[in-house]
Formats: C-alpha cells, sequence, structure tokens
C-alpha cells in the first residue's frame, strides 16, 4: 500500500449508526497493520441532528480530522447529508450515498449503514474477509447474519 | 496494540497503574473515562458534583492511595474550591484531575480553556496529543504526583477524547503502596498559620518541577526547517505536523510550569517561531512574557477547534474570512421524549423559563421556543428567584425554574435550600424534569436513580421527600406526558397561587427506560 493517506468521511443523521460505520472502516484499517485515527462527537450533536465522522488510515497518520477538499471518500448514511458534509471531498472524490443500494432488499431496514460500507469496499485494498471479521468483531452476535447480508448487498457479490 | 479513544487510554493506564478509585460526574468529552476504567475492573462512581469528586479523590490521595477525577472542561469551575489548597497541602499518593476541554463547543455551554486553571491553582499539567500519549501521559502524571506529592492535572480536548488511535501499553509504574493514615496537620489542616509555608513550599516545588521540565521533561522536538520553528501542544501538534511538515517543531507534553529555556533555545535557532495552539493565547503569552521572541496566531483563531486548513491559514498569515461550514440538521430532543410535553406546556402558559444544562436544553428551540436562561449546572433554580425578585409581580407570576434529575442532584439542591431561605413575594415554581438518568451524556446513574456507575442498587435521594423535608408547602409528582392537559392545569395551579412550589415531572428518558427496567430486574433478583 501507498503511504498516502485515505480519508473517509462518514456522514448522517443521529440514530443512523454513522460511529458504528466508521468503527468498521478504522477496525479494518488497524487489522491491517496500518496507521490509523478516526474522529467523531458525541453528546448533544447525537440527537437526532447532524452526525460524522472521520477515519484516515495510511503508513502515518498526523490530524484525526479529514482536511477540507482532501476526502477520498464521503458515505452519507441519508441523502440530505452529502450537501452538509460536500466540502470535505477532494476533486474527483467518490460519493456514496443511499441510492448506491437497494433498500428493499434489506432483511433489517436499519443496516443500510453496514450496507453502505459494502459499497466503499468495492473501492477499498481490503479483502472480503477482512470486512466480514471487522463487522463482527463491532456489532453484536445477534446483528451478525443481517448486517453481513447488508454487507453484500453493497459490494455487489 | 490497542485502538483506542484517548478517554479509554487515561482509563486503561489508570487501570494499569492499579488506581484505587476513580470519581466524577459526567460530562462530554469525559464520560468513557470512568465508564471505561469500571469496565476493565477499576472502582469507579459517579459522584453528585466534580467539588464532591474531587474531595473524595483527595482523601483517597492523603491515604497514599492512587485517584483519577475526571470532569468536563465547566466542571473543574465546580471543583475549582478544593483544587486551589490542594495544591497547597499536597498528597501522600497520587491525584490525578482530568479537565476534557470542549474548544468548538461541541456539546458545551462554552470554550473556556482549563489551561489557565493550571497556572491560577499552581498545579501541573500534561497535555497529550493522541491516545497513545494519553496513555503514556497518565502513567506519567501520576509519577510526577508520587515524586512532588503534588496534584497534578491531564488536560486533554475533544479531538483527543474522542479519536481513536493505535495505542501500545508498554510502559508499567511499581505499583502502588499499601493505604495508610500517616497524620501530617501541618500540611493538611490549611489554617493561616499552616497554609502561608505552604504556599512558599508550593512556590519551591514549582520551581524544581520547571527545571525538571526543562531538561527531562515529555517533550518533544521534531528537526527540520532552520526558518521556520513551530511551538505547540495537545492536538495542534497533529495538526500542525500536517499542515507544516517543513516545520521544525517543538512539541510541549509538560505545560505547566512551562520549559521556559527549552522554548527558549529553540526558538533562538530560527527567524520566524510561530505558537500554534488552540483556544486561549496562553503558550504566546507566557513565551513573550519571558522574552521569546515568539509570534502568536492571529485572534481569530481562538475562536473554535484548530484543524489541518486553518493551521495552513496561520502558518500562510491569512487572515482572509473562513469558508461558513454548511449547517446540518440541529439536534433535537427525541419523538416522545417527555420534556416534549414539558415545554408545549410551558410555552401554552407563557411562562418565562430559567432553564438549566442537559437534554431539556432544547427546549429553546422550535417549535417550543420555551427556554429564556441557560448559564451553567444548577443556575436555573437562582435565576429564575432572582427574576421573581427583580421583576414586576404580573411579569414574576410567569417565572419558572426548570431543571432536570442529575443536573438537580449536581447543584440545584443548594438553589432549592436558597428558594427556602429567600423566597420572593410571588413564590416561585421549580419544575424538576426526572427522567430516571443523565440523558445528555449517555444514560449515566446519579443519586436519585438509586444505582450505582455500574447499575448496582444504592442509596436513592427521593426529591419529593427532599422537598417536603425542606419546608415547600406544594410538592407534586405527576407524569407530563400521560396526561398533558392535567399538567398543564397543575403548572397553572401552581403558578397562581403566590407560594413555594415543587413539581417533580416524572417520566424515564425513552432511550434508557429498557435498560432501566433490566436493572430493575437484576436488582430485585439479587435482593431476593
Amino acid at each position: 500500500m501507498s503511504s498516502k493517506v485515505t480519508n473517509i468521511v462518514i456522514g448522517g443523521l443521529g440514530g443512523q449508526g454513522v460511529l458504528t460505520c466508521s468503527e468498521i472502516v478504522a477496525d479494518v484499517a488497524f487489522n491491517a497493520a496500518l496507521d490509523v485515527k478516526k474522529s467523531e462527537l458525541h453528546g448533544m450533536s447525537q440527537r437526532g441532528g447532524s452526525v460524522s465522522s472521520d477515519v484516515r488510515y495510511g503508513a502515518q497518520v498526523f490530524s484525526p480530522m479529514v482536511p477540507p477538499g482532501e476526502g477520498d471518500f464521503l458515505v452519507a448514511t441519508a441523502a440530505d447529508q452529502v450537501p452538509v458534509n460536500a466540502a470535505v471531498l477532494r476533486q474527483g472524490g467518490t460519493i456514496i450515498d443511499p441510492s448506491h443500494v437497494d433498500e428493499s432488499k434489506l432483511r433489517n431496514k436499519k443496516s443500510l449503514n453496514v450496507a453502505l460500507l459494502g459499497v466503499l469496499s468495492r473501492h477499498l485494498p481490503f479483502s472480503e474477509q477482512e470486512w466480514l471479521a471487522a463487522i463482527r468483531r463491532i456489532l453484536p452476535e445477534a446483528l451478525h447474519e443481517a448486517n453481513v447480508q447488508a454487507f453484500y448487498i453493497g459490494r455487489g457479490a | 496494540m490497542l485502538f483506542l479513544s484517548g478517554d479509554e487510554a487515561v482509563a486503561t493506564a489508570a487501570f494499569d497503574a492499579g488506581v484505587k478509585l476513580g470519581t466524577g460526574y459526567p460530562g462530554t468529552p469525559s464520560t468513557e473515562i470512568l465508564e471505561w476504567f469500571e469496565n476493565l475492573g477499576g472502582k469507579a462512581q459517579w459522584s453528585p458534583n466534580e467539588k464532591v469528586a474531587l474531595e473524595v479523590g483527595i482523601g483517597v490521595a492523603y491515604a497514599g492511595g492512587r485517584a483519577i477525577v475526571t470532569m468536563k472542561h465547566v466542571g473543574l469551575n465546580v471543583a475549582a474550591d478544593p483544587l486551589f489548597t490542594v495544591a497547597y497541602t499536597g498528597v501522600s499518593g497520587a491525584l490525578l484531575i482530568v479537565s476534557a476541554d470542549d474548544p468548538g463547543m461541541a456539546s458545551s455551554q462554552n470554550e473556556q480553556d482549563n489551561r489557565r486553571y493550571a497556572v491560577a491553582a499552581a498545579i501541573p499539567m500534561l497535555e497529550p496529543a493522541d491516545s497513545q500519549e494519553a496513555y503514556d501521559f497518565t502513567l506519567r502524571a501520576i509519577e510526577i504526583s508520587e515524586r512532588w506529592q503534588v496534584p497534578v492535572l491531564l488536560r486533554i480536548t475533544t479531538r483527543v477524547c474522542h479519536s481513536k488511535t493505535v495505542v501500545r501499553c508498554d510502559r508499567s509504574l511499581p505499583q502502588p503502596r499499601a493505604a495508610e493514615f500517616v497524620r501530617d496537620v501541618r500540611s493538611r489542616v490549611m489554617i493561616p498559620a499552616f497554609a502561608r509555608p505552604a504556599h512558599h513550599n508550593l512556590r519551591e516545588k514549582l520551581r524544581q518541577m520547571a527545571a525538571w521540565n526543562d531538561s527531562d521533561g515529555p517533550n518533544q522536538i521534531t528537526e527540520g526547517s532552520a526558518s521556520l520553528g513551530i511551538i505547540t501542544s495537545g492536538i495542534s501538534y497533529q495538526h500542525v505536523r500536517e499542515a507544516a511538515p517543513q516545520a521544525s517543531v517543538l512539541k510541549l507534553g509538560m505545560t505547566y510550569p512551562l520549559p521556559l529555556e527549552l522554548m527558549r533555545n529553540f526558538a533562538s535557532r530560527f527567524e520566524r517561531c510561530l505558537v500554534i495552539e488552540e483556544g486561549d493565547p496562553y503558550l504566546v503569552e507566557a513565551a513573550l512574557a519571558a522574552g521569546i521572541a515568539v509570534e502568536g496566531k492571529p485572534d481569530m483563531f481562538r475562536f473554535g477547534e484548530l484543524n489541518v486548513a486553518r493551521v495552513r491559514s496561520i502558518v500562510a498569515g491569512d487572515t482572509s474570512p473562513e469558508p461558513k461550514p454548511v449547517a446540518g440538521k440541529p439536534p433535537a430532543l427525541c419523538p416522545g421524549c417527555g420534556h416534549r410535553s414539558v415545554f408545549a406546556s410551558l410555552k401554552n402558559l407563557d411562562c418565562i423559563v430559567a432553564g438549566d444544562i442537559g437534554c431539556y436544553s432544547l427546549g429553546v428551540l422550535p417549535p417550543f421556543d420555551a427556554m429564556d436562561s441557560v448559564v451553567c449546572m444548577g443556575a436555573s433554580v437562582g435565576v429564575g428567584l432572582g427574576l421573581r425578585h427583580a421583576l414586576p409581580p404580573e411579569q414574576a407570576k410567569r417565572v419558572v425554574s426548570v431543571i432536570g434529575d442529575s443536573t438537580f442532584v449536581h447543584s440545584g439542591i443548594t438553589g432549592l435550600v436558597e428558594m427556602i431561605y429567600n423566597p420572593p413575594p410571588t413564590g416561585h415554581v421549580l419544575l424538576i424534569l426526572d427522567n430516571g438518568t443523565t440523558a445528555m451524556t449517555g444514560m449515566q446513574e446519579h443519586a436519585g436513580t438509586g444505582r450505582t456507575l455500574d447499575h448496582a442498587k444504592t442509596g436513592k435521594v427521593i426529591f419529593e421527600d427532599l422537598a417536603r423535608m425542606l419546608g415547600v408547602p406544594n410538592v407534586h409528582v405527576i407524569d407530563p406526558t400521560v396526561d398533558t392537559p392535567k399538567f398543564e392545569k397543575l403548572v397553572k395551579e401552581c403558578l397562581d397561587k403566590s407560594e413555594l412550589s415543587v413539581i417533580v415531572a416524572r417520566r424515564n428518558c425513552l432511550l434508557a427506560a429498557r435498560y432501566i427496567r433490566e436493572y430493575e430486574r437484576c436488582n430485585e433478583q439479587q435482593g431476593n
């Protein structure tokens, strides 16, 4: 992997699993022995308002926050949160939003966040096994099945 | 290797160091420290407020134990009274006070910079820049506390607390010695005759610590450009390394007492030496006062957090207006939240609402628009009383104080005593919104829930009993949601009375309700 830092921003609304999403991405990168930083805000912002979380990985990462205009990927769990976070993307950066997933196929609608990670996974150099292992590490066992299914729907396997 | 948030790293180090007791009051971004410490197997407890938490910590450290006391930045205001004097008395064990500051106010009412407290209270301070340093500096702080027998401040900020970074836990401390009472009246009893020499003693310790910080402190130089030097600390260091990779950087780990000779030597090597720090111009003022030639940031950057883009602007001397962030969706009271019926009623009754700190601060936003002041924890009671004293009677009679359950325990009880002692001529109405948890910070227990930090059964403060015992003539308990018109009628009756009333509006937080049921079930089973 090159020494360049990969910058991912997950944006959405409180309660949509934004922080779970960034937790999984960061866990994949951490277990691939990369330097990783993940940043988020807690507290009042979580009461149904806009929430975002940054994940950065590479050989060496300094700031935990993705600088504006340097995001490689924006994963938005709600379409209306794309404009809120758009300034973070670099030119040619990739937007992944709910339109990339056929939500009617999801066994559990709450797994949309993980389905979007499935879409993201197609762009990142980690194996399917690494992603599934992270999903299983981060989520409680009762949610594994629905979220593995959601991941595959996004990944298009 | 572990992947930990700064809060988790502090907790892990405290646990590894054999800390005897962790105390604190929940507050973003500090809350997770004690929760993680307890998770690891440490003994942690929520105190009613930060002052009590610190006093309990002082007791542990007087007994020779290692104590960690955690709070958010504004919590240190509450704990300031013991803070200033424990600096004089010193400790015989270790006392680590964690102040989690919130520059940019992600979830706070101000963005005060608590580095000023280290100077004002004369307490050594460490500032970690990531989770690795949060771990290492927690151990360091315990060492410093034991070596110089002083309390130590660990000042962390939101982006250190809530960022996860890679941590190696490869240092350890000798295990603490057993707790034992050693009488030391001259050190511990701060009557003036003993406090005067204690102050001299403290200044002597600080002189020694400054010398140690100059030669052996946890500071680090990254060599780079010969023309640009940057002095920085904490999270700002990370932004600096990314924004100015060519610069030489002095990262200060211990920022009180400052290593002024180290700073002087570093600064003298560069044509331009910048100080880059988030918040107040603390480092730059200290450097300039010591005659060190440095340049600070333009004043516009003292507001809010720093980030890579802003540090680039500081380095470039660019003071052009910054792009305004796109407004996201503001937070709101949850659909079905019990507070909703309360604020709808207060709006209907055209109340003047002295509010307080918690989820219910959101009552200020539409559609409720039903809050007229929020100052600090507990202020609703005093501010409401003051309004009643000063306003003409027809306006005074519309004033209510609204406070949450955890906030009432934190600092509303003394306000209630004031209400009994100095009642306004029109009486007063105090509404305690009891949702059975400290909701805003993530559903922590408090003395009014009757459960400890780890949710085990313990003593319980019953608000209505307390109010009656103090002599409030009208005390009511009501669920505001199950029959909202009845609730509204009750508030109206109390407002019309010109007497003192306490209404406990009791309905469990929607998010917490199922956990509360589960804790109650477990505790009942254990009781049988």
